[in-house]
Order: C-alpha cells, then sequence, then structure tokens
C-alpha cells in the first residue's frame, strides 16, 4: 500500500461539490449565529431579569452539551416535534443555535468590558441612550470583541465536519466516501486536513486584515 | 442675593448599609471655585457624581442654578424621580471632568470635542469641529486634533476632556480627582488649564487631594468627613487657623508631607 494523492484529485468534481457546501453552510451559520448571539446579548442586557436567566440557562445547556448531540436530536428528534429538516437545513439550523450560544457570550462580555466611565461620560455632555449605544457602547464593543469572534468563526468552520453524521454532503462526508471506496483514508484524510486548514488561514488573515482596519487606535489605558 | 449655582438640600446617598453620605447641606457660589477635601471615603466623589446625576441620591434635593435635578418631592411629599429630558436639559448646564478622563478611545481628540454638539446640538460637521478646534486650542492642544486618546499623554488626555466639557457651554464644570492619576509633571499642565478658567469666572467644583490647588485658587474650602460636612470657610480660615481638630489632623498629614510653605 502506497500514498498515492492522485488516486483523491481524481474526485475532484466531487470534491469541489462537497467544499462549496461545507463554506456555505459555515458562511450562512456563522453570519446567522452571530446575528442570533447579538441579539440574545442585547436581550440579556436590556430585557430585563427574566429574559436574562432563561438565556442563561439556554446557553448553559447548549455549552454543556456536545454538537454531536446537539445535531443528532435536531435531525433525528426533530420530527417528533413537527420539525421534518432536510440534512442542509437541519445542520444550517443546528449550527446556528450552537455558534449562537458562544458569539451571545462574546457580545455580553464585550458589552461588560466598556468601561461604565465611558458612559457616563456620553450622558455628561447630553447623549440620550440610544446615542450612547450607537456612537459609543456598539463601536468600543465591536473592537472588544473582533478577535474571540474571529475565533469562534473557525470554530463553527470545523464543526461543519460532525454534520457529515445526518448525511448533509460536505467535503468530511464527500471525502470520507471517495476514501473508503478507492481505499485510500489517509490520502483522503490528509487532503481533508490540508483543506480545513488552508480556510483557517485564509479566515485568519481576513480577521486580521479587518481587525488592523478597524483599531487604528489601540486600548492602552481603561 | 443670586440664586446659588448649586445647592444641596439635606442630600443623603447610601449604598447598602453603608451610608456615604449623611445629610450634606451646601450651596456653591456662583462664579467661585469651591474645592472639596477630606479623607478617602468621606463621600467627596459620590457627592460630586450626586451633582451631575451620575449618582442616584437617597434622599434630599440638588438645584443647578434654581432647577431641581434628578429627584424631587411632589405635591404630596412622595420623592420622584424627574423626566430624562427634564434631567438633560439641567444637566447640559454641567461639565464633568473625570478621574480616568474617560475619552472615547475610537475617536479623535477632535471628533471626542465635536461629538456632542453634531450628535446631541445637530450642528453641522464643519461648525462642530470648527468650535472644537478652538476649545483644544484654548487647552493648548491645537496640534493634537487628529490624535486618537491612546496617543495622547494623561495630562493631553485630560486637557481633551475638559475641551470635550467646554465645548458645549456649561454654566458649571465638576472636576472629580481631575489630576490623581496623573504624574507630578504633567498634573501641572492640567491645574493650569484649571487656573485659567477660574480666572474667567467659571463656577468651579473641585474634588482634589492638590491641597496647593485649593489653598491658591479655591475660593471656598468644603471638608467633609464621614459624609457629613465638618468645615466650609475661605481658604485662609481652613488652612492658617484650622479650629476643627479633625480638619488639623487632616491637613497635618499634608504638612508633614512638605506642604507648609503652600498654607
Amino acid at each position: 500500500m502506497t500514498f498515492d494523492i492522485n488516486v483523491i484529485f481524481s474526485h475532484l468534481p466531487e470534491i469541489a461539490s462537497g467544499a462549496c457546501v461545507t463554506i456555505v453552510i459555515w458562511i450562512v451559520a456563522a453570519l446567522a449565529a452571530a446575528v442570533l448571539g447579538f441579539l440574545v446579548a442585547v436581550a440579556r442586557r436590556f430585557g430585563g431579569v427574566i429574559l436574562d436567566r432563561v438565556f442563561g440557562i439556554v446557553i448553559a445547556v447548549l455549552r454543556g452539551t456536545p454538537f454531536l448531540i446537539q445535531i443528532f436530536l435536531v435531525y433525528y428528534g426533530g420530527p417528533f416535534v413537527g420539525l421534518s429538516l432536510d440534512p442542509i437545513p437541519a445542520g444550517v439550523v443546528g449550527l446556528s443555535i450552537y455558534g449562537a450560544a458562544y458569539f451571545s457570550e462574546i457580545f455580553r462580555s464585550g458589552f461588560a468590558a466598556v468601561p461604565k466611565g465611558h458612559i457616563e461620560a456620553g450622558l455628561c455632555v447630553g447623549l440620550t441612550h440610544t446615542q450612547i449605544v450607537r456612537r459609543i457602547l456598539l463601536p468600543e464593543m465591536t473592537m472588544l470583541v473582533l478577535p474571540p469572534s474571529l475565533n469562534m468563526t473557525i470554530i463553527l468552520m470545523k464543526e461543519t465536519a460532525v454534520l457529515s453524521i445526518i448525511t448533509v454532503p460536505e467535503l468530511t462526508a464527500t471525502l470520507s466516501a471517495i476514501g473508503s471506496q478507492q481505499y485510500a483514508f489517509v490520502e483522503a484524510l490528509f487532503v481533508l486536513a490540508l483543506f480545513y486548514w488552508g480556510l483557517v488561514e485564509i479566515t485568519g488573515w481576513l480577521g486580521r486584515l479587518a481587525e488592523t482596519k478597524l483599531t487604528r487606535f489601540r486600548f492602552f489605558h481603561i | 442675593m443670586s440664586v446659588p449655582a448649586i445647592a444641596v438640600k439635606n442630600l443623603v446617598k447610601t449604598f447598602g448599609d453603608s451610608t456615604v453620605l449623611n445629610g450634606i447641606d451646601l450651596d456653591i457660589a456662583q462664579g467661585q471655585v469651591s474645592c472639596v477635601i477630606g479623607p478617602s471615603g468621606s463621600g467627596k466623589s459620590t457627592l460630586l457624581r450626586c451633582m451631575a446625576f451620575l449618582e442616584e441620591s437617597t434622599k434630599g434635593t440638588i438645584a443647578i442654578n434654581g432647577e431641581v435635578l434628578g429627584f424631587a418631592e411632589n405635591a404630596k411629599g412622595v420623592r420622584e424621580r424627574l423626566p430624562a429630558a427634564a434631567n438633560r436639559r439641567i444637566r447640559a448646564q454641567i461639565g464633568m471632568v473625570f478621574q480616568q478622563f474617560n475619552l472615547w478611545p475610537h475617536m479623535t481628540a477632535l471628533g471626542n470635542v465635536s461629538e456632542a454638539l453634531k450628535t446631541v446640538h445637530k450642528i453641522n460637521r464643519k461648525d462642530a469641529e470648527e468650535r472644537a478646534m478652538a476649545q483644544l486650542a484654548k487647552v493648548g492642544l491645537g496640534g493634537r486634533a487628529n490624535h486618537y486618546p491612546s496617543q495622547l499623554s494623561g495630562g493631553q488626555q485630560q486637557r481633551v476632556a475638559i475641551a470635550r466639557a467646554l465645548a458645549l457651554n456649561p454654566k458649571i464644570m465638576l472636576f472629580d480627582e481631575p489630576t490623581s492619576s496623573l504624574d507630578p509633571e504633567l498634573t501641572g499642565e492640567v491645574l493650569n488649564v484649571m487656573r485659567d478658567l477660574a480666572a474667567e469666572g467659571m463656577t468651579m467644583v473641585v474634588v482634589s487631594h492638590e491641597i496647593g490647588f485649593a489653598a491658591t485658587v479655591g475660593q471656598q474650602i468644603i471638608f467633609l468627613d464621614h459624609g457629613k460636612v465638618l468645615f466650609t470657610g475661605p481658604p485662609q480660615e481652613v488652612f492658617k487657623r484650622p479650629r476643627n481638630p479633625r480638619l488639623e489632623q487632616f491637613l497635618d498629614t499634608y504638612i508633614d508631607r512638605g506642604a507648609s510653605m503652600l498654607l
């Protein structure tokens, strides 16, 4: 048995299709997770004690259980509560909710990390609460949450691999199939690892670019 | 006699079980520099923060140029919070300077000073920035307008913060330990700006450990201890002949540190 990477490349069209599915699911789910997470963080901060507690429990469950089990429950358990989703929508929904739990904590800590004095300074020059949120809280928070958000986005990308177990035709599923078909598991997994790594590097590079653009100033003092 | 710039009546502030302000009665005269001194934990900062309505008092009232700010008693004698718009309007007469500067880090010096002119007063960008530039020039920072706070020294940041407050033409300026996070050299440049402001006749309330500033610029000294005003009077009376034993004890700590020649 030899290590022959060409066996894998003879399946390029399927690989390309799997890669597309992975990338699309990842981008849609990451965006949905960020938006959902932001809304949850806003609800927890401004929506009163009850909302804060309820979301606190939901997040504890989502963070306290493996994604593998969550996605199983959404896909195979969904029909019991009238939620029958095809694999791809189920994957997107599952990944979005899972990611939202983490994103909401990122945004929550971002809100909390804006110094109270910056808000008081806004009050003292006559800004209304809405103006303070728009002009001070959100811009300052964005800078603070950028690095952890990038981190979470990368994690979500690699979690798309889990969706192969609910038959989503993404890259892990595609390459596993090719691997067993051609009896070339090592080659298949090698290509798979390279693909994810490459995508992580590109994402990290884009994230750093955004960070330097958005934070020309730095938080030296606080 | 004219209405006091700030009239504090029976002000009480409690945080949980601890009483920080325990019945403060105080008038801040128009056009005067009042310096609040006292040991740590005596309630100096809390008093100042109540004056700016950053802290909600538990009892009593604060009136700014005759208008009650924050909480007032209604006809039935029940204490109630005044509408946000009214509080905003009354608070507009006050400029506040913080110990930690509290500049907005994502805006330049010019952005910090012009922000409220643009957002609150709806002045167009060009005019707002012109006014902001004039204020920055006044505190000696005309050349630093496009610097972000992180690119400025502490003293420069505090001067930007003073310009930010002054740009809105306040009638009263409150200073909450404005030099406590600065080294002695930078303290000087901030105190000079404050001296100029005092010379222009601005009504100022200054919470500070700069006893030299209090002695030379202050016109009324307010000594706070355990949430009560122990003594008020002109600086000569406070520093030359402190008749109150607690005040004497407090001032001794400064004299021990070589400040006697100032007094």
